[in-house]
């Protein structure tokens, strides 16, 4: 059966396109486009994801006013189902203020927003999303970000390492996140909000400054892992 | 009835807004400004009789980040924190 992944869209989304585009290209099925004002979600979906952007101009603060969108109520109420969730960049954003995961981002403790391709290392490599990955293996993927920082309290970070839910962390100064956290994991593993763009990063590009295929075992771990038997 | 709502980061938070604009004071030649940190103030236009506590719900699910920022609530009189 093909894998149901569904993307969703807010006023200000801007790699909702990339993020089907890679989904496509990975599960050989087309992304489901959902609208923010949706109040429900496509049935049987296999995979949620929430895309990189400016949702409604980041008023507020980032991902803040996604986060109390209808659609938002339903990705909440299907995450605690066991649905899979995949937040990127502002994905990540709307995900720690729908408190799907813990911590914040902040603002980039340089003041600059930050558009390269960045070294990171995997942090965890048994969960459902990092499967295809080795833990502590290098990889590059592309960030473009101003509130990119991530915090949390001591406790909170102390918890996430402890129970292996750094998906990856910055192998290079960044953006000033505690510990170097790139992306976190929910605690059954089935949500992931990351600052970098996998969905940027599925194949090889023609000038080698650019993309890489570092993200593409994201998509294939998650199909993997996520594919309707 | 006016409220305001005046939401900041909670001690240890990094504000590098309030850095910068540190930095841009001390070049402007304002000496001995120990340190900045910006918040930000909203306004609510409530119907009269709205007690705290709702004001303290809009704040705790969608004004404030708890997480990060503390928030205080002025103009509902006494015991108004």
């Amino acid at each position: 059966m093909a894998f149901r992944a569904a993307v969703i869209t807010f006023p200000g989304s801007n790699c909702d396109r990339d993020m089907a585009s890679a989904i496509a290209a990975v599960a050989g099925a087309p992304a489901i486009r959902v609208w923010h004002g949706d109040a429900e979600l496509p049935d049987r979906l296999d995979l949620i994801t929430l895309p990189g952007g400016f949702s409604y101009g980041d008023y507020l603060r980032s991902g803040a006013m996604a986060a109390t969108s209808p659609i938002m109520r339903a990705v909440v109420a299907a995450a605690q189902r066991g649905v899979p969730v995949l937040g990127v960049c502002n994905g990540f954003q709307v995900l720690t203020e729908a408190r799907l995961l813990p911590g914040a981002l902040l603002r980039n403790a340089g003041q600059r927003f930050m558009c390269r391709t960045v070294a990171l290392t995997v942090g965890n490599a048994a969960s459902p999303f990092t499967a295809g990955y080795r833990a502590g293996e290098p990889i590059r993927i592309p960030v473009a970000h101003h509130d990119g920082n991530y915090y949390a309290d001591a406790e909170t970070l102390d918890m996430l390492e402890g129970e292996g839910r750094v998906a990856f962390r910055y192998a290079e100064a960044c953006n000033g996140s505690a510990r170097d956290i790139a992306g976190v994991l929910s605690a059954n593993g089935r949500v992931l909000g990351m600052m970098p763009h996998p969905e940027r990063a599925i194949e090889p590009a023609a000038v080698p400054a650019l993309g890489g295929a570092d993200g593409r075992r994201l998509f294939e771990s998650a199909l993997a892992s996520f594919a309707a038997a | 009835m006016q409220v305001r709502v005046l939401v900041r980061l909670k001690p240890g938070v990094l504000d590098p807004q309030g850095r910068a604009v540190h930095h841009a004071l001390e070049g402007l030649g304002f000496a001995g400004v120990g340190d900045v940190r910006i918040g930000r103030l909203i306004e609510l236009d409530v119907a009269d009789g709205t007690d705290e506590a709702t004001i303290r719900q809009m704040c705790e699910k969608l004004l404030a980040n708890t997480v990060i920022e503390s928030f205080t609530i002025e103009g509902l009189g006494e015991g108004a924190n």
